[in-house]
């Protein structure tokens, strides 16, 4: 694929007080940055779970950004601290894998702190198209549409016993 | 509680491969416990799985279960009626529930996700360490609670050996000399009169292997 034909996508888990807030901000001053987000918006990055963050990737995102309060700003005190760790805990995880460890990464923007959430974006925006698209994320997209087409619900992974 | 580890991920890898089909059994007690194998963990893994094998452009189908525990027969017996569906079963639990569910299913091949390391207690969050060695042949209560058999390097069962230097192991200088905690220990309670009474040796002989016990109210069903 070339730079011109890629156009990464890229899964931000970010915390409604700070980050949702800076985004709101740079959207209002229309800052310009990569069309390349897909926000999920978390009362607080501490919700955010490993599980998440390799679903994303499984479902074909080329990179996830992780993005809560400043650390000693949290407005639930400790949860963009846990964030942190559990980052640094997928990174090993995708490590294992073979997955580049480089598509995902932990912010920590202030709600003023619009221009930082731009550079984010532009930033992860960059390493995703460095690092190429997710190797899933061709599969990922034949069987959601194949999913759409057969108007058959996603396949379901865990036995309900 | 069991210890165990999951395995490093390659070795898991090259287990299932060859199996389109596999269905990764999770255990919810001991290994759920040390952060192992757990409901958790078998989601982790089979993700990881699951993206692992796309990457490398395998069609697999990677489904996920936990149980209760996998060392009770009642609690394997409702996957039943699912494992016609797979070819292979990965079982994250210890080496106890994975004989047992092999014995269940035994037509299907059953591959171990952890290595089951040993008997112990949890020093504080994701720190596990050995406490018990299942001798057969407890004498906690002779040395105020400190186990000579996994602490002591040489299963000293009747004081130090002497080769302590500064309160560290001769053997293993990583380690407190166990029989100089025990002393302390007995001291702090007005216990050291206690050990003046030689032990006799281990009694390795009571422990057979495989070991098994029958309760004692169940013997006379089993025709003991």
């Amino acid at each position: 694929m070339s730079e011109q034909q890629f156009e990464p996508r890229i899964l931000a888990l970010i915390c409604t007080f700070c980050t949702y807030t800076a985004a709101d901000m740079a959207g209002s001053a229309r800052m310009q940055y990569p069309a390349t987000v897909r926000v999920v918006k978390y009362l607080c990055t501490g919700k955010v779970d490993v599980m998440h963050i390799l679903e994303g990737f499984e479902a074909g995102a080329d990179a996830v950004m992780v993005s809560g309060c400043e650390i000693g700003d949290c407005h639930y005190l400790e949860g963009n601290l846990r964030a942190k760790e559990r980052v640094e805990h997928a990174k090993r995880l995708l490590e294992e894998i073979g997955l580049e460890s480089g598509r995902l990464e932990m912010f920590h923007i202030g709600a003023s702190d619009a221009p930082r959430w731009q550079e984010a974006v532009k930033m992860m925006t960059e390493r995703a198209i460095e690092l190429g698209p997710n190797p899933l994320r061709k599969l990922a997209e034949i069987e959601a549409a194949a999913a759409v087409a057969e108007e058959e619900p996603a396949p379901v992974r865990a036995l309900a016993i | 509680m069991i210890v165990a580890e999951r395995k490093p991920f390659e070795e898991i890898k090259a287990m299932l491969s060859g199996y389109p089909r596999v269905l990764v059994v999770g255990c919810g007690t001991c290994v759920a416990v040390c952060l192992a194998g757990g409901e958790k963990e078998v989601g982790v893994l089979g993700a990881q799985l699951r993206i692992a094998a796309k990457m490398a452009g395998n069609g697999v189908q990677i489904d996920e279960t936990t149980l209760e525990r996998q060392c009770d027969r009642e609690f394997m017996e409702p996957l039943a009626k699912d494992i016609g569906r797979y070819d292979a079963l990965l079982s994250t639990a210890c080496g106890a529930g994975v004989q047992l569910l092999a014995e269940l299913y035994d037509d299907k091949p059953v591959f171990p996700a952890l290595n089951t390391n040993f008997i112990g207690v949890a020093e504080g969050p994701g720190v596990w360490t050995e406490r018990c060695r299942a001798c057969s042949d407890c004498v906690l209560g002779l040395t105020g609670g400190i186990c000579p058999v996994t602490t002591c390097s040489k299963g000293l069962l009747n004081g130090p050996c002497g080769g302590a230097v500064a309160g560290r192991c001769e053997v293993d200088p990583e380690r407190p000399c166990a029989w100089g905690r025990i002393y302390d220990r007995l001291e702090a309670t007005g216990r050291l009169d206690e050990l003046a009474a030689v032990q006799p040796p281990k009694r390795h002989n009571i422990h057979v292997q495989p070991a098994q016990i029958v309760h004692l109210a169940y013997k006379r069903r089993y025709g003991l």
